[in-house]
Parts: C-alpha cells; structure tokens; sequence
C-alpha cells in the first residue's frame, strides 16, 4: 500500500472520483496549470480536461457563486478556496445562498458542492493566510463542516463530501499537509460525514479535538499516567453527539482542544451539549484548550497563540486533580 | 427611430520614455534633474531592499516575502508623485513606495519577518498598512477620499492593486463609488500580467485594464509601467485633477512581475523563460540610466558611490531588525481593543502562566 501524505491523498481522491463521475470539475485559483498553491490539484489539468479543472479569475465570491449555478445545473463542482481567510468574500454566496436553497426552493434546487481549503496556522505565513474560521460554518444551517487529520481520513472524508447532496466545506489543516505519510490504499473506500474517531482509547478523561491538534494532543499524552481517550472529530457539522456523550460517560471528564478563539469555538457547544445530555457523569468542570480572543498573530509570536503540548497536560492535569 | 451611436470612447497609451533611453519630448512632464536623480535613487534603493529582502528569505531570516522586481518605474513613478499630505492605501507589492513616504526599511524588515510593529508607521506619514486581501483595500481609499470631500479638504488618495484585484466585486464597488462620490482618488493598477499563475488574459476580457473606468464614469489610461517618466506625469496629472475635485482616475501600469508571485511560488512551472527574457530588457532602471548617460547625469562614479550609500543603509537596518527586541507576550492581547476586556486580561494571565 502506498504511503501518502495529506496532500497526494487528497489528490488521489479527487482523480479517482473525477475518473469515475464526468460531472465533477474542480474550480479556483491556480488549480491548473500550477496545480494549487499547495500543489493538491496538481496534475488534474493534464489527466482532465480545460473544461473540467478551471483557473477561474480572482474572485472568491465569483467562484462560490458560479459553482451554486453549476450545481443546480447538473455538475459536481469541487471549488478550491486557496486560503481560509479569503474565504469571507464568498461567505455571502456561501450562507445566503449554497446553503440555503434546498430549503427555499423546497427541496427542488439543491447545490451538491465542496468547497475546500487550506485552513489553520502554524506555517508561518503572511495575515490572513492562517485563521481557523470554522465556527462561522458550523453556525450556519445547511452546511457540513469536515477537518480531516489524518492523509486516510482526508481521501475518505473528500469521497463521502463530493458524494454528499448538500453543500460540504472541507477545511484541510495546512500544517499537516505534508507533515504525516500514511498508508492510504488505492481502492475506492469512504468515511461517513457526522462520525468521529477514537483515535486512543482511555479511561480518565476524554480528550474532544480535531484537525492538526489531533497529533499534538497525541504527543501531549504519550507519556502521562493518565489513561486519556481522544476524540477526533472529524467532522463538526453535524456532529457525532452519541459518541462524545458515550465517551464522557465512561470518564466523566472533559478536555476540549481547538486553535480557533475560544468564545463560541466549538468547544463552547460541545460543553453545552455535554450538560444538556451527560450533566450527571461530570467529575470537573470541562477545561477547554483553545486559541485566545485576538487575531491570530504574525509568525514571530505566533506560537504563543496555538494550544502545544504543555497546555493540553495543564488541562489534564486541572480535571484530574479537581 | 435609427440605431444611432450615444456614445463612444478612446483608450489611451502613455509611453514617454523608451528603451534605448530617448524620450518623447512633446510629452515629457516638467522635471528638474534633482527629481531625476530622485527617480532613479528611490527605484535602486527599492532594487537592492528587495534583493536583500529575496536574500533574507532564502537564509531562513525573513517570512514570505512579494518581490518587486521589474515594477520599480510603476512603484516608484506613481508614489514620487503624491504631496507629503496625500495618502496612500497599498496592497502588499509597494514596499518601495512605503520607503519613498520615509518608513525605514528595518520596520520593513519587521513586517515581512512577522513583526506586527513594523506596519505601525508613524503619525506623520499618511500611508495605510500593508493589505493582504485582495482588492479590498480600494475601498478604504475611496471612504477616505469621501471624507475629504466631506470635509473640504484638498488631498489626494492614491491606492495600489494588481491586475487579479480587478476580478474581485470590492474593485468594481470601488470604482463605483468613486465615480458617484466624484472621490478624489486615484487608482493604480500594477498590471504585471500575472495573479500568480494566472495570467492577464484570463483575468478579463477586456482588451486593457484601463477602459473598465468608462463603465464607471471617469477616465482611465494605460501607461507605460517600466517607464517611469509616463507613470509619474499620468499620476501627477491624475492627483491634479482629484485636488481640483474633478474625478478619479485608473491608471493601468502594464508592467512585468520579473520574479515570483512571492517567495512561496515558482514562476517557472507557469510561464516560458522566453517571455522573462523579453521583459528583462525592459528593465526600467537601465531604462532611465539610459537617458541620463545621454544627458550626462550618470557616471559610473556616481552609481557606486550611491550604490555603496544603499547597500550600507539597508545593511544597517538588516542589523537594526535582527537585533529588536522581541515582543512580550502581553503584546499579541493589546491591540484588539481600545481597551482590553476582562477575558482577554484573564487570556494574557493564563499564558504567563504558562511560561515557556
């Protein structure tokens, strides 16, 4: 089996689905003839036709709102957005529209449609090239939100997201993009969108994150006496309530770990999820590990801002000894 | 009733100044050979602060970093035109022009190595930071310009973009508003022919850049971007006329990107090394250097002796930003509001505690 990393998976994935289903094209900035910033769409230009992986002009929105068009009329468009933060000129067509058709139209316009991008910090790059955006999806109905952390769980999420009937943003965590070769098979397979992994099970806490951290909350555990359980996420709309509320009944303590801003971060609806369905198995108050209230800084402070390894066991640490 | 033409319209090219160093004299804007020297200064000086700045990135000593390489005469041209009172709202290739409005190149040096201090550019200078996002800082200029009106105050505003920023909707609400507002700005396109690998003609069907002004109600010309002399009388002219309130320009700079989109990208994957080659003879400081051999305003002398002046300042301020102090961590918390609110004060606690 061939070892991949984040990025080769999830080109495998889109050729293997663009070889099989002829109304799939892919759209956005740079992803023909340069193959993507990130060199994702590399190849797909020459494998595929002009007419089927399309350098569009700079214009996010332009590409959000063609692809709803291009939906509705028939096609599967895969649009890349190059970075998470230039993703906002296109958060109208996105939200006022993408996600909403089905229910305005009721149920006769739908917009089949994935729209990918790097997401996340840690590369050391330019403003705006390294947000963590995700709630502002999360918080809008109709779409689904997928972060994958894995080279495996990227191939299977893209396949089931370009499968899906409704909208689906699928945020690649950029730090990891080549930073984990994995043994991804060749042969078609798909993970569900809406079900998290456990990627380590345990007995003392039950460790919720998702995206890059997933390794680093990995690492933070490695050497504790602590048995911790993680969750990966995986997707966070919707998201897989049965299997968080199983996993903090067995341990009864929580630790939430995300590099978006903590203040409505996805760890503020899992805690509320938690009291509304699981109140009475809480041991300690939920910790969460999250990026500050503030712009993610520029790459000379950055560290400071993102959740490592010695936070996360400060949050271990604070649950257990309650 | 016959189909009858309402309206018609002419784009023009400006060109001044051409390769072999021979100028246009009947279009030659008034210049004295102190601002020549100027010119010519202020665009080595951008050369050898990004040939430093490409350098430091490669060692592992500055972040990603947008070359200007081949765009001097636009940056240059269009920047040396505006008064001290004028402001200027950038995108993120213009970093010659920010050294022309007096920012020392070591609060450059900061910015493009991740230092949020080197965009806080000082009170007396009227230029807006560095703006990633495209297109979206032509907005900013306009609502500035606005104000001025508003205001009755005679200055200008001058904003940068590329030719990929004339794809975005902000560009056209930009354009939109200045026209309606009779806004005192001026828009420069640094057209480079590229939007990293996408090139001009596949950005707009428009024959130039400069025609999308009709659509909106002002004027819009195409200069010359690698001839400096074009580029500062159409700025200069275009700056005149929005003090004097009567209307935006777009000046469409048709230049060449020389290098990477930026140092993240590799040209070479997208465009023939033929079509560098031509655009390297059309080099806009050999250009002027040309003229001013012609009329004995160069020497070899004089060229090292101001190369030798440079290449020591931006040494020096290469030095002045490695050896800055690092920010506190308290720093990252400070600028989000006017005044912190208790979570962040609690956030900044809790990484103190944290330690290292």
């Amino acid at each position: 089996m061939p070892k991949l990393n984040m990025v080769e998976a999830i080109n495998l994935a889109l050729k293997q689905e663009m070889s099989k289903d002829k109304s799939i094209i892919v759209l956005g900035e740079d992803v023909g003839i340069d193959g993507g910033v990130f060199r994702v769409t590399e190849g797909l230009l020459k494998k595929f036709s002009k007419s089927r992986v399309i350098d569009t002009p700079l214009s996010e929105s332009g590409i959000v709102g063609v692809s709803i068009g291009l939906a509705i009329n028939g096609l599967k468009p895969v649009a890349e957005i190059q970075f998470e933060g230039f993703m906002l000129p296109a958060f109208d067509q996105i939200v006022t529209h993408a996600a909403r058709l089905r229910n305005r139209s009721r149920g006769r316009f739908t917009v089949p449609l994935v729209i990918r991008s790097p997401y996340g910090g840690g590369i050391k790059a330019l403003e705006h090239h390294s947000e963590a955006p995700e709630t502002y999806y999360v918080h809008s109905p109709g779409l689904k939100v997928v972060i994958p952390s894995t080279p495996y769980d990227a191939k299977g999420l893209l396949i089931s997201a370009i499968r899906d009937p409704d909208p689906v943003i699928f945020f690649e965590p950029k730090k990891i993009y080549r930073a984990i070769k994995q043994e991804v098979p060749e042969k078609e397979y798909s993970i569900e969108i809406g079900k998290a992994n456990i990627v380590q099970e345990g007995t003392d806490v039950t460790l919720i994150t998702y995206g890059s951290l997933v390794r680093t909350s990995l690492r933070a555990v490695e050497n504790l006496k602590e048995s911790v359980e993680i969750i990966d996420l995986r997707t966070l709309s919707p998201l897989d309530v049965d299997l968080i509320i199983n996993s903090v009944s067995k341990t009864g303590k929580v630790v939430i770990v995300h590099e978006a801003p903590k203040t409505l971060g996805l760890s503020a609806e899992i805690s509320a999820l938690i009291n509304e369905k699981a109140l009475l198995s809480l041991q300690a108050p939920i910790e969460r590990v999250t990026g500050f209230d503030i712009t993610i800084p520029l790459p000379k402070t950055e560290h400071y801002y993102f959740p490592d390894e010695k936070r996360i066991q400060m949050a271990i640490k604070k649950v257990m000894e309650f | 009733m016959p189909l009858k033409i309402i309206d018609s319209f002419d784009v023009y090219h400006l060109s001044i100044l051409d390769e072999n160093g021979n100028i246009d004299k009947k279009l030659m804007p008034k210049i004295s050979e102190k601002e020549i020297f100027s010119l010519y200064e202020f665009m080595l000086l951008t050369r050898i602060f990004d040939d430093k700045a490409l350098k430091l990135q490669r060692q592992g000593r500055l972040g990603t970093y947008a070359s200007m390489l081949g765009q001097e005469a636009t940056i240059i041209g269009s920047s040396y035109a505006l008064e001290k009172k004028d402001w200027m709202f950038p995108s993120f290739r213009e970093s010659g022009a920010y050294l022309l409005r007096g920012l020392s190149p070591e609060k450059l040096f900061m910015y493009w190595g991740g230092d949020e201090r080197g965009m806080f550019i000082p009170k007396d200078q009227n230029n807006f930071p560095v703006c990633i996002p495209v297109a979206t800082q032509t907005l900013h200029a306009v609502g500035a310009a606005m104000a001025s009106n508003i205001k009755n105050e005679k200055t200008a505003f001058l904003t940068y973009f590329g030719d990929g920023a004339t794809s975005e909707g902000d560009f056209h609400e930009a354009m939109n508003f200045a026209g309606v507002f009779n806004a005192p700005v001026v828009f420069i396109c640094q057209n480079n022919q590229f939007a990293i690998s996408v090139p001009r003609e596949n950005q707009t069907k428009s024959k130039t850049i400069a025609q999308k002004a009709i659509a909106y109600g002002f004027q819009g010309i195409q200069v010359d971007g690698n001839d400096v002399f074009a580029v500062y009388k159409a700025t200069k002219d275009a700056l005149h006329k929005a003090r004097a309130k009567k209307g935006p320009t777009l000046i469409e700079c048709f230049t060449y990107r020389i290098g990477d989109h930026t140092t993240a990208d590799d040209s070479s994957k997208y465009r023939a090394k033929k079509e560098l080659e031509y655009w390297q003879k059309k080099d806009p400081i050999l250009r002027l250097r040309k003229y001013m051999q012609k009329n004995n305003l160069w020497s070899k002398n004089y060229e090292d002796k101001i190369t030798k002046k440079f290449t020591d300042l931006i040494e020096n301020s290469v030095k002045k930003y490695e050896s800055v102090k690092p920010q506190d961590k308290e720093e990252i918390f400070k600028y989000a509001y006017s005044s912190m609110p208790k979570k962040l004060k609690e956030q900044s606690d809790y990484l103190k505690e944290v330690g290292e």
